[in-house]
């Protein structure tokens, strides 16, 4: 048998006495549901919602869309985003085009700029779409960009007098040395964009998993919010491991040299 | 050169070639050899904030085939510029280099070298560091694949060829180096205080190793190091570089390598030669 270890314990732990906290307070009935829904109500709100949906759309429908809009936004950001910013680091040019660009808009809040794409590209996904690329490109543009300049020299100067061309460079040691730190960009930028993400849902959707916190918060629905809220938590510690997974078997070396 | 240097370590001594364009193992006279590396009038200036530092002051001398030339001095006198300047990673600031007869103007492959601290590509295995050469020269992958399994054998490391950089140890780290460098076939192979971050009995592992190959390949190498027992160890000539800025104030053939190759002779460090050539070279690079 598998040992587990003390701090898996512990992480388990710590989730129970939040949940007996949250009982016990709410079983005292010192507050009201509206302030803190009880567990059990809670629970009801995700047994009957995933029953008979919330306002026209299911309970996966809804989470289908927001995952939707992150999932084709983050594509988006790796393919342009990576290329870019490990481009930016090589080559100062490249950078010198670019790099205003992102420190520009990159301390905005999203909600500042939403306003100017919602009139450009329209109320519907595209708009969403756009911020949420927005909000992931920054982070993964500056760590691929910082990823190829702390790069080592030697590993530069070394290919080359292993005879290397610079294309050869760039594809066979600048994109793997900066590995590590395009990891932490693509982290950091699913994070920006599952909190950009009920932003993004807050102008005229009719769907999606912050759509529906903002709605039920509409009509006080306390229980529904606590709900949706959980649900995007543990959606979004999901979504960060399945990155963490794919960042153990690609850099198999990190830490450890 | 200093003059009263040179009256110095000129004294008689068996254990001293003194004359040049001698045959690196001594055992033939080879006055008419092409010089593989000349290096004509090299001076080094950086730039820093409060004007320009000379690095390198007018060094001059030429690199014959086969020879082990180590480079001596004491931290600070621009051993390793001069490295970087063969190696084509910064250009003189006067004077030139010649690999061939052709001005060495940038970074190419038939200069190999050996860094102090190995970047050995952790994302690779051992073997894939090693086959790094010729894989991206674009040889047949049949030929180099022998030729990895070939090099690999030559530093020992056959056995580690599939594991990941992170498993080896430093001393491991620096074979996989060498036979990376070796693979491509360099007309000079460059290694800058290679050994340095070694443990001692490492570090003489190593030494032998690196020995064995340059008696075995008759390949040129040029070693930088701070220590003179390692220098002597391995040379078939020490250039002394004195301190701010580097300029050679010695140029001499020692033969305690060839000898060790030779005869076997294991324990020429206790000899009394040995010792009085220590002595000399610790004497002229601390006097400074």
């Amino acid at each position: 048998m598998k040992k587990i270890s003390t701090e898996k314990i512990l992480t388990v732990m710590t989730v129970i006495a939040i949940f007996m906290v949250w009982y016990i307070i709410t079983a005292t009935g010192l507050f009201s549901e509206t302030i803190i829904p009880s567990p059990k109500s809670v629970w009801e709100s995700f047994v009957d919602v995933s029953r008979n949906g919330y306002k026209g759309h299911s309970l996966l429908e809804h989470l289908a869309t927001s995952m939707k809009r992150l999932v084709i936004a983050y594509l988006l950001v790796v393919v342009t985003a990576v290329p870019l910013g490990l481009l930016s680091g090589y080559n100062s040019k490249v950078r010198a085009v670019l790099e205003p660009i992102v420190e520009f808009y990159r301390p905005l809040p999203p909600l500042a700029y939403y306003t100017i794409l919602v009139l450009w590209l329209g109320i519907d996904e595209s708009s969403k779409l756009a911020l949420l690329y927005l909000a992931g490109f920054a982070p993964v543009y500056i760590a691929c960009v910082s990823g190829v300049i702390r790069i080592r020299e030697d590993y530069i100067n070394g290919a080359k007098t292993l005879g290397a061309s610079k294309r050869q460079i760039f594809f066979y040691v600048v994109f793997p040395a900066a590995l590590p730190d395009i990891f932490t960009g693509l982290r950091t930028a699913l994070g920006v964009e599952y909190t950009t993400l009920v932003a993004a849902e807050m102008v005229a959707a009719t769907a999606g998993m912050g759509w529906l916190v903002l709605d039920a918060s509409n009509y006080l629905r306390s229980d529904t919010v606590f709900m949706g809220v959980i649900i995007m938590g543990i959606t979004g510690i999901l979504l960060d491991r399945i990155i963490r997974f794919a960042e153990k078997k690609i850099i198999h070396w990190k830490g450890r040299s | 050169m200093s003059d009263t240097w040179k009256e110095k370590l000129y004294e008689p001594s068996d254990e001293l070639i003194a004359v040049q364009n001698v045959d690196y193992r001594g055992k033939e006279t080879n006055v008419n050899a092409d010089e593989l590396i000349s290096i004509e009038g090299v001076d080094l200036d950086y730039s820093a904030k409060s004007g320009s530092i000379k690095a390198l002051e007018n060094i001059n001398f030429n690199i014959f085939p086969g020879e082990f030339v180590c480079v001596l001095g004491p931290s600070g006198c621009g051993k390793s510029t001069l490295q970087k300047i063969l190696a084509g990673f910064i250009q003189p600031t006067t004077g030139m280099v010649k690999l061939d007869g052709n001005e060495i103007k940038g970074t190419d492959w038939h200069r190999g070298v050996v860094f102090q601290n190995p970047p050995l590509y952790e994302w690779f295995s051992v073997r894939d560091n090693v086959a790094f050469g010729p894989k991206m020269r674009g040889v047949p992958k049949a030929e180099y694949r022998r030729l990895t399994d070939e090099y690999l054998e030559k530093v020992g490391l056959s056995e580690f060829a599939d594991k990941k950089i992170y498993e080896l140890s430093g001393g491991m780290k620096q074979r996989v180096s060498i036979a990376r460098a070796l693979i491509n076939d360099p007309e000079i192979l460059l290694m800058d205080e290679p050994f340095g971050a070694l443990d001692a009995l490492t570090r003489e592992n190593v030494q032998n190793l690196t020995r064995k190959i340059w008696w075995d390949t008759g390949k040129t190498i040029f070693f930088i190091t701070h220590d003179v027992e390692e220098a002597l160890l391995l040379a078939s000539r020490i250039i002394v570089l004195s301190k701010h800025p580097g300029k050679v104030i010695e140029d001499i053939q020692v033969d305690f390598s060839r000898k060790i190759m030779e005869d076997g002779e294991t324990e020429i460090k206790f000899t009394e030669n040995f010792y009085k050539q220590r002595e000399k070279l610790l004497k002229l690079i601390n006097v400074q």
